[in-house]
């Protein structure tokens, strides 16, 4: 039994693939000389940053045993309800705590109804991903809102192409990736994540509060999705609620690209946030070497397939 | 020779021997009660009769000519049907659907909707049973109803045998006299009916032979007129029990759990019971009389419909699972893989779930103090796995029951409700956690347990309580109790 490099490799596994990705794009003549530079690392984590902080609140989610389909409209939700606070004269500080609260409130929402009617988080969150795209649309009167200036539009900006410092959405998606990683692993909110995710009947004959556990969690992750919403208005500068349609595909594809099992209970932030990273290396990859983007999302969903049975293959087949 | 006849069968699945030595004969129109204990080896004789299994020795004939049933499907089409416990119905599809399914009436594909509305009909006519609604979806239809509508199912294949596993352990008393109706008038058209039931009262009244398995061996067989049920029950037992369970003598303290008056669920129907401190508790009955709805019931994972449990010194307040670990109790699972574990996850996290705050400081957890708590359990309880941090599911089913043990232990709990603890793990296994409930009572623990397995309870406990059809026929001293007392109770009898 070679146990330890299986284990090892299972570690591994997303690394590789991102390796991969990139090794792909970094052979071709028409690509090498711009793909692997600093400020072309700097745009695919800037692009990276609005997936990724769903993808945190999304790894949470399907680690319960969970899933949210409202992530898409939620930011667009969120992103409009940004832009009007700047029109009324909010200060950048205060648009984006209601941002984010605008965010969880959406969550707690779906976390309600899932543990309090009892019905699956699949058809909780098909509702309010249309309910929450039809608020937004009423909200801005179905046109963008648009704004004079703020600061929250420089914090998704690669303004100097040579510089070496990176825009804030990449230094906050990184501080909150390592906070949600502690916070899974080393905390008991975390752990009864887990547990919820591995056993729902385990979990509550050992005393987990599992109904209560159900909203925080969906409430936690709408906070990161209205953060995630923040962001997209930051980079688009204007409040548009038709963005980011199909967006929590993207998002549920890098958790699970990162090795989430979507029967919960398995998943990590370190692998979705890999997992993140390789669909932005794709797109961007993709762009350069000339390939038309019905091109791109033929390889990602090949990816999302690989990837999975990859894992699969990885992790054995337990019986 | 006509009608289903084996001999000398034997299995053994690895080192155990499941089946040593078992004859059954059942001729045409005859009704056959299998009769036997929870182990006996009726599971795997069935399981071999359908085609699951392949005998390791021994032969089978249906009607003289040799049987031997690939599959369930094959045993079937040979003539050999089996209605399960757990019924097998599409309770969304409609009766008719639900009896022709896999042998529709079908032209080309298409569905013949004359022919099977009529063979529908005449299968439930041949049961007495042509009024029931072919249109309702199966799942619209209460228990008794379904087994018909299942039983209708088998009979398209115009069944030799038909087997018929713990038919009642769902129906009231009425739908089971509708039953021996229904079986009776099978029997009256030549099928063979095998019928399995722990209800040995049943078993007389509408069987016409019977056969006794015991550790495997077929012990006897007869007819039923004119065999006392003494004489049955004295066949299925009358085991000597061994020095597996190394009890001392206890001296119970004061009342630490009282339930009064306890209905939940469909079956669970007044219970009243008090367990004292340092005293272990069994309560007997047959699957299906409401021990594990008992146990669930105190420990708040089902609601109580009526009635009271009451925690001495302790606060109360909203009954949780929450609350009942933090009051003190500990429970254990019957079923370990859907309820008992998480499977996926590592030994530690097992065995810490139910206090994962006192794991570290302000909500954090540290996972070396977990995998600590988690190794002196390993080393205590001689668990075998690499270490801490390997999932459940890996180990096996002994050691997968003490982590689970280990929960509450690590907790720790001082009253102690397990469900069948030993269920499906070995027999030293068995014996170390016969040592470790003994060793909770004697250090003042309570310990309630639920077990099907009597020389178990005889062995173990102080008190034995005997639950039938979900009330509590007796609780009385060990040393008042023999098996065959317990087994009349159990079965109904007065």
């Amino acid at each position: 039994m070679a146990t330890p490099l299986k284990r090892l490799l299972a570690r591994l596994g997303p690394f590789l693939g991102l390796l991969a990705v990139i090794l792909l794009f970094s052979l071709p003549a028409e690509t090498r000389p711009y793909f692997l530079t600093f400020h072309n690392f700097k745009i695919i984590l800037t692009q990276t940053v609005i997936v990724a902080i769903g993808a945190l609140g999304m790894t949470m989610i399907i680690v319960s045993g969970g899933i949210d389909l409202s992530v898409g409209s939620s930011i667009a939700f969120t992103s409009v309800i940004g832009a009007l606070l700047i029109q009324h004269g909010w200060a950048a500080a205060a648009v984006v705590a209601a941002t984010i609260a605008a965010g969880g409130a959406i969550g707690l929402v779906n976390g309600a109804a899932i543990a309090g009617l009892r019905v699956t988080p699949f058809i909780i969150t098909l509702g309010t991903l249309g309910i929450a795209r039809g608020s937004a649309k009423w909200l801005a009167d179905n046109q963008t809102v648009n704004y004079d200036a703020s600061p929250i539009n420089r914090w998704m900006m690669t303004a100097n192409p040579f510089g070496y410092a990176l825009p804030a959405g990449v230094w906050v998606a990184l501080v909150l990736a390592g906070a949600t990683a502690v916070l899974l692993r080393r905390t008991v909110f975390g752990r009864h994540i887990f547990a919820l995710g591995s056993n729902e009947a385990t979990a509550r004959l050992c005393g987990v509060p599992t109904t209560r556990l159900k909203v925080l969690i969906y409430a936690v992750a709408g906070g990161f999705f209205g953060l995630a919403g923040l962001f997209q208005l930051s980079r688009l500068r204007q409040g548009d609620p038709t963005v980011a349609v199909g967006l929590e595909l993207d998002i549920i594809a890098a958790v699970i690209i990162g090795g989430a099992s979507l029967n919960g209970g398995v998943g990590g932030v370190l692998g979705s946030m890999i997992g993140a990273l390789i669909m932005a290396v794709l797109r961007n990859g993709s762009q350069q070497m000339g390939w038309p983007t019905y091109f791109q999302e033929i390889i990602i969903g090949l990816v999302i397939i690989a990837a999975v049975f990859l894992d699969r293959i990885r992790q054995g087949r337990p019986d | 020779m006509s009608g289903l006849r084996l001999v000398g069968i034997r299995k053994s699945f690895g080192a155990t021997r499941a089946l040593a030595n078992v004859s059954l004969a059942v001729a045409p129109g005859e009704v056959h009660a299998l009769i036997g204990e929870n182990g006996a080896g009726k599971s795997t004789l069935m399981k071999i009769l359908s085609g699951a299994h392949g005998p390791d020795a021994g032969t089978m004939t249906l009607d003289g000519a040799p049987y031997a049933p690939e599959g369930p499907h094959d045993a079937r089409r040979k003539g050999v049907a089996m209605i399960y416990q757990e019924l097998n119905l599409a309770l969304h599809l409609t009766a008719q659907e639900n009896i022709l399914l896999g042998m529709e009436s079908a032209r080309g594909g298409w569905i013949d909707r004359r022919a099977s509305r009529e063979r529908a009909r005449s299968a439930l006519a041949q049961l007495g049973h042509a009024d029931l609604p072919l249109d309702r979806a199966a799942g619209g239809f209460a228990i008794a109803e379904q087994q018909i509508i299942e039983i209708a199912r088998a009979l398209l294949g115009r069944p030799r045998v038909l087997i018929l596993d713990e038919p009642t352990s769902s129906l009231t008393q009425a739908d089971a006299g509708r039953l021996f109706g229904v079986v009776r008038r099978l029997r009256d058209q030549g099928v063979s009916v095998i019928y399995i039931s722990h209800f040995l009262e049943e078993c007389r009244s509408v069987a016409d032979r019977f056969t006794v398995l015991k550790d495997g061996e077929t012990v006897a067989d007869g007819p039923m007129a004119g065999t006392g049920l003494d004489r049955i029950v004295t066949l299925m037992t009358g085991r000597a029990v061994t020095d597996l369970y190394p009890r001392t003598a206890s001296r119970p303290g004061a009342p630490v759990l009282e339930v009064t008056a306890a209905r939940a669920g469909p079956r669970l129907d007044g219970v009243s019971l008090q367990l004292r401190a340092g005293e272990i508790l069994g309560l007997a009955g047959l699957i299906g009389a409401g021990r594990t709805d008992l146990v669930r019931a105190v420990f708040a994972l089902d609601e109580l419909a009526a009635g009271e449990v009451c925690v001495v010194d302790a606060t109360a307040g909203r009954a949780t699972p929450r609350r009942r670990w933090a009051q003190g109790l500990g429970f254990l699972s019957e079923n370990r893989k859907e309820e008992g574990l998480m499977l996926g996850q590592p030994i530690a996290d097992n065995v810490t779930l139910t206090k994962l705050g006192a794991f570290g400081r302000l909500g954090l957890v540290s996972g070396s103090r977990q995998r600590a708590a988690a190794q002196r359990w390993i080393s205590t309880l001689a668990i075998k796995c690499r270490d801490p941090g390997q999932p459940v599911g890996h180990l096996s089913g002994g050691n997968q029951q003490k982590v689970a043990l280990a929960r509450l232990l690590e907790h720790p709990a001082r009253i102690f409700l397990l469900d069948e603890p030993t269920r499906g793990i070995d027999v030293g296994s068995k014996a170390q956690i016969y040592r470790i409930i003994g060793e909770l009572a004697a250090a003042g623990k309570a310990v309630l347990i639920v077990s099907s397995y009597l020389p178990e309870l005889l062995g173990l406990c102080d008190r034995i309580g005997v639950m039938c059809r979900g009330r509590l026929a007796a609780v009385r001293p060990r040393g008042d109790w023999t098996e065959e007392e317990i087994m009349r109770l159990a079965t109904g009898g007065a």
